[in-house]
């Protein structure tokens, strides 16, 4: 089968990591050197995988959505704490829509399905651990043990195969069925939306609470979309970059738009908060000439909750300083290194993770998948052989106005692409 | 002697013209036919300042000498104009540290022990240590600044601000406690420009929000026209009706001082002469201004700019019962200031300089350009505007996006909040005043830092509300197309532009008067 996949290559990594640290002038205006020579993937011919063990299948997926984190992990910007949870090579791809090719326990083959990507105690054929017998699977504490290879999810790891190849398999525990009435398109955004009821529950709204979500990708989109209805959230503020962003964050429940310069300012505003300014005044010498100097301002009020669906250290860093004292900062794009954590310690702030999904996330997912606006959220369909094009689309998915950008792995026969 | 005021036709001699536009200038050649108002040359200065505000002092109008006002035991307060007069700000020694000496000087001879000074910025920002001690200078200030006895008004101070009354109209008058509870308040005025002084001082200067919204809204500011025209100012007839209810409260001794029209001299000189009468001395100084603005940064051109004080000679002091002082300080501003202008134009031209009452010290935002252009600018008549209703006003200035967010904190978060709702004055009042008027951290600004109050920018779009409600197209030359866009008007690139986008509005053959100031002129239009 054919399949994009992601190797080892710590020359490729630390070129990758380095142009992440250098300017962000460079790497917005040489995405290509992100995207090109310096990705380690590749387009390669392999066996299908085959896990033959109780549980297990094969799916054909249909479409396969790119993930933040799977540009994170190409690029080199993903923390290296993920390096021990990751086996290479490996076959990326974990947001997909696809068919069952054999029958999996009470699924028959050819049932159209979608993926929880968690690797989580039943699917390795271990004891479940103490969070899978919960129910929280996202958390699982064996991701790294029983007869799979380490790896947080499908998509990272060497055994299963994953979206960006013609062929993966994926255990029963994974599988949720698509109703007919969910077109592809949709289907492929659950896995992402399961992610955002995920940050819906986590991030605890009070009833009325204001809520800001910096960040109207993919990921802000469907957090703004899982807090309106999934909450009880008064205002939801989104700091929204690109106009088509900003008309779906509208359309997806949020009250306020925001410029990214402008958040702190509009934030105060919306919430009565004072700002606390780094501004100096001087007496020039001899003159009454009046400088001011600015420094990282912070708000002593602010939302209840903010919503860091960035993942860079500026994001979560205005997110802190945007919160009230015993506010709730949720971190659901995957967090940068280097972020001050004073406002943290200072104004008691309660910092919550979220990651992938778990218990009835899917179901709510698929009905939100079935009812919310999502048409044209999919903006390019890219064939695996196209994939540099498809990750520079997708890297610059937001400025082009799109959201999700797919592959479809699907031989050439009866595909649409752009 | 001075020469009048002159309005100019552009011909084929006419050389390029000054046209001010932010912190630089551009020599800007007209069409032909263009009218050029230029303003009458600098009335002389009088000689001996104190000498003349001794004189007015001992003999005032519609009231007692000051002297004979003054006396043991009494609660004495004089309040002066702050930091936004006069433009540019004036040599030293400031009229208003020699009213401010010589009323001291009086009083005490006559024993009068409680004095304080307050400087009437209503809703101004607070002015600096630095800034009120080159107001009322080295003297006054070590006498009464340690002591806390010379400040800035607080209109947010509700424990001491006084209501003493209502006028026939049902407005508030809600002034300065302090001054309304003294025996007597001393007014220092500088009258720049028409529209100052009066009753716009006390019942403006040190009044409250509560006090100002009666006149400081978008119907009463279409409906004066224009400020600098007290009898046909609704503003202005509100103030006059609260001044009068004060005057049955409080006993007010008003001081008013006129200035000249010298605004620049020295090396800025020639911005103060006409043109082809430049003398290759200033045609020198106006080349090596222009190349060194060019390339200097803009800090150093801010520097500059700011650093600047205008040689302003005093015309006339007057002191006494408020409208009596008006009547004659408004007759020494007409005399300075006023052109005859025959008829309206199509298209009003106006090179808005970098001085502003509300960025001294600072720099001039997108609102407040448009409020020194379409507000102050604009309404520079008496009679009929310069230009005609349906009209195009076109305006030299760069508009940066970029404000100050210690002196102007809400202006930014107007630009971005309320001017993406609407740029229409009566709605942006009804939908966000009482919001910004209230803001607790603007409000903390105010009154602890040196901020603006909340409700400060939509007096200034108030300001231009006659301007948007008169003309219909408003084009920028040489402005941040960004910011002009945002405050509902358009950018060009040239003057030629300009005309050709206006010409949808006022035809291609509009008739076209370019205001050529500062120095500061008042259009006088014979519609």
């Amino acid at each position: 089968m054919l399949a994009l996949q992601m190797y080892q290559s710590p020359a490729k990594y630390a070129a990758g990591r380095a142009l992440t640290a250098a300017s962000s002038v460079l790497r917005t205006t040489m995405p290509g050197l992100r995207i090109g020579p310096m990705v380690p993937l590749r387009l390669v011919q392999l066996d299908e995988p085959r896990i033959d063990r109780p549980g297990w299948a094969r799916v054909r997926p249909r479409l396969s959505g790119i993930c933040g984190s799977d540009l994170g992990m190409l690029t080199g910007s993903t923390s290296l704490y993920f390096s021990s949870l990751v086996s290479l090579p490996a076959v990326p791809g974990h947001e997909i829509v696809g068919d069952l090719l054999d029958d999996c326990e009470d699924l028959p083959a050819g049932t159209r399905v979608v993926m929880d990507s968690v690797l989580a105690c039943e699917a390795r054929g271990v004891d479940l651990c103490a969070n899978c017998a919960a129910g929280r699977t996202n958390l699982c504490d064996r991701i790294t043990v029983g007869h799979l290879p380490p790896a947080l999810q499908t998509g990272f790891c060497t055994g299963t195969g994953g979206g960006w190849g013609q062929v993966m398999s994926v255990h029963r525990s994974q599988l949720h069925a698509v109703p007919d009435e969910l077109d592809d398109e949709r289907a492929v955004l659950v896995e992402p939306l399961a992610c955002a009821v995920r940050l819906a529950e986590r991030a605890q709204v009070p009833d009325g609470g204001t809520v800001l979500v910096s960040g109207a990708g993919a990921v802000g989109l469907f957090a703004v979309l899982a807090l309106r209805e999934l909450t009880r959230a008064g205002r939801i503020m989104v700091v929204a970059k690109h106009s088509r962003q900003r008309e779906l964050a509208k359309a997806f429940g949020a009250t306020d738009l925001i410029n990214p310069d402008e958040t702190m300012r509009a934030v105060r505003r919306a919430t009565g908060a004072h700002r606390v300014s780094g501004l100096t005044l001087r007496a020039g010498p001899g003159a009454i000439s009046t400088q001011v100097y600015q420094e990282p301002d912070m708000l002593l009020g602010g939302v209840d909750v903010a919503v860091d669906c960035v993942g860079s250290a500026a994001s979560l860093d205005l997110a802190m300083r945007c919160t009230r004292a015993g506010g709730r900062v949720v971190l659901s794009g995957m967090p940068g290194p280097g972020v001050d954590l004073s406002p943290a310690w200072f104004r008691e702030l309660e910092l919550a993770g979220t990651y992938a999904s778990s218990g009835e996330a899917f179901p709510t997912a698929l009905r939100l998948a079935a009812a919310a606006p999502l048409d044209g959220l999919v903006s390019g369909r890219y064939p695996l052989q196209r994939w540099r094009e498809a990750l520079d689309h997708a890297h610059s998915v937001g400025s082009l106005g799109g959201v999700k950008v797919c592959f479809d792995a699907r031989p050439a026969r009866g595909r649409r692409y752009p | 002697m001075s020469r009048p005021g002159f309005v100019l036709e552009v011909d084929d001699r006419t050389p390029p013209l000054v046209v001010h536009e932010g912190e630089g200038f551009r020599m800007e050649r007209f069409p032909l036919g263009t009218r050029v108002v230029y303003p009458p040359e600098s009335l002389p200065g009088i000689r001996d300042v104190r000498g003349a505000v001794r004189n007015a002092l001992e003999h005032p109008e519609g009231s007692e000498p000051l002297r004979e006002l003054l006396f043991a035991g009494m609660r004495l307060t004089i309040a002066f104009d702050d930091v936004s007069l006069t433009l540019p700000p004036m040599r030293k020694p400031d009229l208003r540290q020699i009213i401010i000496e010589e009323v001291l000087r009086l009083a005490a001879a006559a024993g009068v022990d409680d004095v304080q000074i307050i400087a009437a910025n209503a809703l101004h920002r607070r002015m600096t240590e630095d800034e009120i001690r080159d107001i009322v200078g080295e003297r006054v200030f070590r006498s009464f600044y340690p002591t806390g006895d010379l400040y800035n008004h607080d209109a947010e101070d509700a424990d001491n601000l006084l209501h003493v009354g209502v006028t026939e109209h049902g407005e508030d008058v809600e002034i300065n406690r302090r001054a309304a509870e003294s025996d007597l308040l001393v007014y220092a005025n500088i009258n720049l420009v028409a529209m100052d002084g009066g009753h716009k001082s006390v019942p403006i200067g040190l009044a409250s929000y509560k006090s100002l919204k009666h006149h400081h809204n978008s119907h009463t500011m279409v409906h004066s026209r224009s400020f600098m025209d007290h009898t046909r100012s609704a503003m202005h007839h509100s103030a006059w009706r609260m001044g009068r209810v004060l005057r049955e409260h409080l006993k007010i001794f008003t001081v008013e001082t006129t200035v000249n029209n010298d605004v620049f001299d020295g090396p800025l000189g020639f911005f103060n002469k006409r043109e082809w009468e430049w003398s290759v001395r200033d045609q020198a100084a106006m080349l090596a201004a222009r190349r060194g603005l060019a390339v200097a940064p803009s800090g150093l051109t801010h520097n500059i700019y700011a650093s600047w004080r205008a040689p302003y000679g005093l015309t006339g002091v007057h002191a006494g019962e408020t409208e009596a002082v008006h009547t004659k300080t408004v007759a020494a501003v007409h005399k300075q200031q006023l052109v005859e202008v025959q008829g309206q134009s199509d298209v009003l031209v106006l090179g808005v300089p970098y001085v502003c009452p509300y960025n001294v010290n600072s720099i001039v935002n997108p609102i407040l350009a448009a409020c020194m252009g379409l507000g102050y600018y604009f309404k520079s008549y008496v009679g009929a505007p310069v230009v005609r209703r349906g009209g195009a006003v076109i305006l030299y200035h760069p508009v940066p996006w970029e404000f100050n967010q210690l002196h102007h904190p809400s202006y930014v978060d107007f630009f971005e909040e309320v001017l993406t709702v609407s740029t229409d004055p009566a709605v942006v009042e009804a939908k966000f005043e009482t919001q910004y008027a209230t803001d607790p951290w603007y409000i903390h600004q105010y009154r602890t830092s040196h901020a603006y109050h909340g409700v400060h920018p939509f007096y200034m779009w108030y300001w231009i509300a006659h301007a948007l409600d008169h003309v219909d197209d408003v084009i920028w030359v040489g402005a941040n197309r960004k910011s002009v866009e945002r405050m509902g008007f358009r950018a060009a690139s040239s003057l030629r532009d300009a005309l050709e986008m206006a010409s949808s509005t006022v035809g291609r053959d509009p008739s076209i008067t370019y205001l050529r100031n500062p120095p500061h002129l008042l259009a006088d239009v014979k519609a």
